[in-house]
């Protein structure tokens, strides 16, 4: 399911920033120039990409799985289609946006390398967050309970969970690594939506950051 | 309750539909001596469009909404329609207050080329003979249409139009409009079309069509001149066409296997099932508002609509680089344009860079939703078209409540 109704920031929700914003949403939007073109994946009810319209000028679009939030988003005024980010990015020319974001759906996906692949073939710039898998209390619980987590934020049993692709920060690198991508920033959130600091080392990101926020392009 | 002998007993003088097709009431008229190039390779003159309008236009001549209607519809949109004494057929949608607001917005709504309601059309008397046209009347295409579309946005010095909307054959040239005259349409809203016809589509035309030509009173298209009128077969085409437009679902729950005012069969073919009886309705009704060749010239116009072939074809080359912005509308149990046609159109307007919404309504109505309560669709028609008005600087809606 690649939805952002049913996220699974349910922290990050109460956590909001200036203005009732969500602070990874936050965060993700001063990634980006203003005036940008924008295609949000995934993009749930419009939050985002109205927040980049009020407040980065940007020309935003969206793609979301789920009908309602589609429905939703277009009866607000915003360009939306129905589609799935395995299958329909396919469909988009080459730099037709100067950011593609893909937020807390990554571990959603099918392929995840060939979606990012196609975020940087798409978009000149490609941010992505995603839950951290590496956080201490999912590797603690895993550790005495011997049993895959289920958190506040994680809260499906495994055998429905939507997250089919889960992965540590260190893990995402790896990633980035394989696919080319060139990290510009990169951002870990506390459990209370707050960053970590930027010049933490990158394994106590992977440790207490429970998501992460990174801003890619590609190799020049 | 309405059946097929019934259909056949003359109560409208074919000169009746010839009278609407020449002077239609409660419409306004521009007429073009200028030859109109159709895609036929001939030119038609003179032309008559009959419109009718609804708001007003502001002083930038910048909120004018172009309402394409589909295959029998008409310029009745939102008022009377005084062939029928029926309301307008989509005053769901248009009206002050309304998604299709006529206190923000400058409506235009005209009867489409080839139709039967006052442009000019196989019903229509061709000045050179003083006879109906008939069959000598050429060939037109879904562009032959818009062209004529555009002609009376000159007349009206309209130059660019805020939105066009339709839905079936009235989004195939909401799609004709976007890809001839991308700089004239700010926004298009085309519902439930596609950008081809599709073959089962061609093929249940064809039925239909043969339906009106084996019609004894068809007399080769001459049945005007001759004073007879083809209501079998054309109301033969009209059953057949209304099933596709409907849902099983949709049939299912309003007739399901009912009787028609019996509790038992009677073991003959009159029309025992309510379905029946309410097909046989239908059919009867078109056929007093209907001209039989407007019905076959329509059709045709729709069968030939193929996007894609007019632009090498590569369907994204339609809209390549397009200014226009675009909300695509579907509905689930629409068989006869489905959803994944309307995807089709989203994939070719992404390839081409345009700004796209697409959403796809749960409905149970069949293809018919478009002109139903569908409040889904009213709010995101509201929406799609509050979000363009802003962007081409409209004022925005004032609540009801404060004016």
């Amino acid at each position: 399911m690649l939805s952002r109704l049913k996220r699974d920031l349910t922290m990050a929700d109460v956590a909001r920033g200036a203005g009732g914003s969500r602070i990874d949403l936050l965060v993700v939007s001063t990634m980006v120039e203003p005036g940008s073109r924008v295609l949000d994946v995934g993009c749930g009810d419009g939050e985002l990409l109205r927040l980049l319209t009020d407040t980065r000028e940007a020309d935003g679009r969206g793609i979301e799985l789920s009908r309602e939030g589609v429905n939703e988003c277009v009866a607000k005024g915003l360009a939306v289609i129905q589609g799935d980010a395995d299958t329909d990015l396919a469909d988009y020319p080459d730099d037709a946006f100067d950011y593609v974001i893909l937020s807390q759906t990554l571990q959603a996906t099918r392929n995840p390398r060939a979606v990012l692949e196609h975020m940087l073939r798409i978009g000149r710039h490609a941010i992505v967050s995603f839950p951290n898998f590496g956080h201490w209390k999912i590797r603690l619980k895993l550790l005495f309970e011997g049993q895959m987590p289920q958190t506040d934020n994680l809260p499906y049993a495994w055998w429905e969970s939507p997250n089919i692709h889960f992965c540590t920060i260190k893990d995402f690198q790896s990633l980035c690594l394989v696919t080319g991508a060139k990290i510009r920033r990169a951002v870990a959130l506390d459990p209370w939506g707050r960053p970590l600091q930027l010049n933490a080392p990158w394994w106590f990101w992977n440790l207490f950051g429970e998501q992460a926020v990174f801003l890619l392009s590609r190799k020049d | 309750m309405a059946d097929i002998e019934q259909v056949n007993s003359p109560n409208t003088a074919p000169d009746v539909r010839g009278r609407e097709a020449d002077e239609p009431r409660a419409s306004l008229i521009a007429r073009f001596d200028t030859p109109l190039k159709l895609d036929a390779g001939v030119e038609l003159a003179p032309v008559q469009i009959a419109y009718n309008t609804y708001g007003t236009l502001n002083a930038d001549r910048s909120n004018a909404v172009l309402v394409c209607h589909a295959l029998t519809g008409d310029h009745h949109a939102a008022s009377d329609n005084p062939v029928t004494g029926k309301g307008g057929w989509w005053e769901t949608l248009i009206g002050p207050g309304k998604p299709i607001d006529t206190d923000r917005y400058f409506i235009i709504s005209s009867n489409v080329l080839g139709s039967c309601m006052g442009t000019t059309g196989p019903a229509s008397t061709n000045p050179a003979t003083g006879q109906p046209w008939g069959l000598s009347f050429p060939v037109i295409t879904i562009r032959d249409m818009v062209r004529a579309q555009a002609m009376l946005l000159d007349h009206l010095g309209i130059d660019t139009l805020f939105a066009v909307v339709g839905g079936s054959m009235g989004g195939m040239q909401v799609l004709q409009w976007a890809s001839s005259y991308p700089e004239r349409v700010f926004a298009a809203l085309p519902i439930a079309c596609a950008t081809r016809h599709s073959a089962q589509n061609i093929a249940f035309h064809e039925v239909g069509r043969q339906a009106i030509m084996a019609d004894p009173d068809w007399r080769g298209g001459r049945y005007l001149l001759d004073g007879s009128n083809p209501r079998r077969g054309l109301a033969v085409a009209r059953m057949g066409a209304h099933i596709t437009y409907l849902s099983d679902a949709a049939l299912h729950r309003k007739f399901g296997r009912k009787y028609q005012d019996r509790a038992t069969p009677t073991f003959s073919f009159d029309a025992d099932f309510q379905v029946e009886s309410y097909l046989r309705h239908q059919g009867s009704s078109f056929v007093e508002r209907f001209d039989a060749n407007s019905y076959l010239y329509l059709t045709r116009a729709m069968d030939y609509f193929d996007l894609a072939a007019d632009c090498g074809g590569v369907l994204a080359n339609a809209f390549k680089d397009t200014p226009t912005r675009f909300c695509v509308i579907s509905f689930t149990s629409d068989w006869l344009f489905p959803t994944p046609d309307s995807r089709a159109t989203v994939h070719a307007l992404n390839a081409g860079g345009a700004r796209v919404s697409f959403a796809e309504i749960v409905t149970d109505k069949g293809h018919d939703a478009f002109l139903l309560d569908e409040p889904e669709l009213f709010a995101i028609v509201r929406g799609f078209l509050e979000g363009a008005g802003k962007a081409r600087g409209l004022a925005a809606a004032q609540p009801r409540e404060a004016r």
